[in-house]
């Protein structure tokens, strides 16, 4: 059995309240080297609850994270320190947010915000560091003329192309993205999509994303989970449960989104 | 192996229960089996509504049948996708068993070539090859090769149903699905799908399709399997 038949993440029981609030309740999967996984529903079902556990940002009320590191050893990740965890944050996984400001630093340039996770992964040759964030402005279709302009000058779509490029360049193996397209026009959003597709597909990530948008879903993942009110209630692959939703609610998600893109 | 078919379907159902109607429950089809060997192009029979679809999609995994087996060969084995999970029913599709559609799903950006090659690529050893064949197939579609170059988002409907029809055929997926890949061609681009099912059923690949014109189903079919008597009673 070699390390791709193992699963990269392994969720068991993940559940999470916030006093008396539940945020998310039981949930259970795996992900393997290069699956995309999209996680649906609407606001206050719980996704982004559940991504902030996932992506080792919110410690969980309950359940297992474990983690299948380059070596194989498997971590676990709620387990580990929090030096750990932030280690991991900045180097072997990535978290692109739907706001830009928080996943860059508005106030230092582009080439800055790319460069400075190569130097957390310990690169410190400055010609390296600025080839390689030139290189990465240029895969994220970015004019390698801005790299010394901050982000503020830069358009939203910009922002989120270089918010990507920033979370790629250590070459993590696994991605978290929130609603990565909200907020942005309809052709930029098209534009971002190919390129995240084109970026995973390339690259062979692993990608949790959450989005509202089943669009979006349909376009970048191989698996969904539908959630409502704090759990999954349908999984499968992508187009079958699009296509064939079973459940109420899942039935009411996939109608309502014919009606606007049909 | 040589002996196993390429799917197998046994005591299989389907219907829909519609929630948001008061959960309606729509039976299609039921109690469906037959068998698809190597080498044979079989054609799902009967009027529209009767299921063909249904069974077509529930063969890729698109729908989830409700009960009975659908089994794909696959690693030479026999694998029930009805039970299969996601990765697994990935897996299949992207070595066992193509679904060519009537419609191109239109990716932004990306050239006609581009998008065939890609597909090519999974099968072929090389880019060059890959490329080459992608070149054969859109040549034979007739699709004008001052469009090779441009995204099909632009095309007309026939030139981009054609780019489809040589994305479904550039692979080799021993078991391949057709859902009426030839509806609205033209007599001369028929002929051609005509000629590409002849060649895979002569690599000894099976084929299933759903082919509205006659014509067409008569020219094509080794058998047709008549869809109404696996008609579901509500």
């Amino acid at each position: 059995m070699t390390m791709r038949d193992l699963p990269l993440l392994e969720i068991e029981g993940l559940t999470h309240f916030y006093g008396a609030q539940l945020g998310c309740r039981n949930v259970s999967f795996d992900i393997y080297s290069g699956e995309v996984l999209a996680i649906v529903g609407e606001s206050g079902s719980g996704k982004s609850t559940l991504l902030n556990c996932l992506s080792a940002q919110l410690r969980p009320t309950g359940g297992t994270i474990h983690y299948r590191m380059r070596d194989g050893s498997r971590l676990d990740v709620y387990g580990a320190g929090e030096a750990e965890q932030r280690r991991l944050l900045r180097t072997d996984w990535g978290f692109v947010h739907q706001h830009p400001h928080r996943g860059l630093r508005m106030g230092v340039s582009a080439g800055a915000n790319v460069g400075e996770r190569l130097m957390v992964v310990g690169e410190r040759h400055y010609g390296n560091i600025r080839a390689k964030a030139l290189e990465w402005l240029g895969k994220v279709e970015i004019d390698g003329a801005r790299i010394d302009d901050v982000p503020n000058t830069f358009s939203g779509g910009m922002q989120q192309r270089l918010q990507i490029a920033r979370n790629l360049v250590t070459e993590p193996r696994l991605i978290f993205m929130d609603e990565p397209t909200g907020g942005l026009d309809v052709s930029v959003q098209a534009r971002l999509l190919d390129l995240i597709r084109t970026l995973v597909a390339d690259l062979g990530l692993s990608v949790i994303i959450v989005t509202h948008d089943l669009a979006v879903a349909r376009l970048l993942s191989d698996r969904i989970m539908v959630m409502k009110g704090g759990e999954v209630i349908e999984t499968g692959l992508t187009d079958q449960v699009l296509d064939d939703p079973h459940m109420p609610y899942t039935q009411l998600l996939v109608s309502s989104i014919l009606q606007v893109g049909a | 192996m040589g002996g196993l078919p390429l799917l197998r379907i046994s005591g299989m159902s389907k219907g829909f229960t519609m929630h948001l109607q008061g959960a309606l429950r729509l039976p299609v089809v039921s109690h469906v089996a037959f068998e698809v060997a190597a080498g044979e192009c079989v054609v799902l029979g009967g009027p529209s509504g009767a299921g063909k679809s249904s069974i077509l999609k529930s063969v890729y995994g698109n729908y989830l049948s409700d009960c009975g087996e659908i089994l794909i060969r696959h690693d030479g084995e026999m694998v029930d996708i009805a039970r299969l999970a996601p990765r697994g029913m990935l897996e299949v599709r992207r070595r066992s068993v193509g679904y060519v559609s009537q419609f191109l799903s239109v990716i932004p950006r990306v050239t006609a070539i581009d998008l065939v090659t890609q597909e090519g690529v999974k099968w072929f050893q090389d880019r060059e090859q890959a490329e080459a064949r992608a070149a054969e197939l859109l040549t034979r579609l007739n699709v004008p090769e001052r469009l090779w170059n441009l995204p099909p988002a632009t095309f007309s409907g026939g030139e981009q149903q054609r780019v489809n029809i040589a994305l479904g055929f550039i692979g080799r997926h021993p078991l391949l699905l057709l859902d009426e890949p030839t509806a609205s061609l033209d007599a001369k681009n028929a002929g051609v799908v005509r000629d590409l099912i002849a060649e895979r059923k002569a690599l000894g690949h099976g084929l299933l399709g759903i082919f509205h014109d006659p014509a067409m189903r008569d020219a094509v079919a080794d058998r047709i399997v008549d869809v109404t008597s696996f008609a579901a009673v509500a």
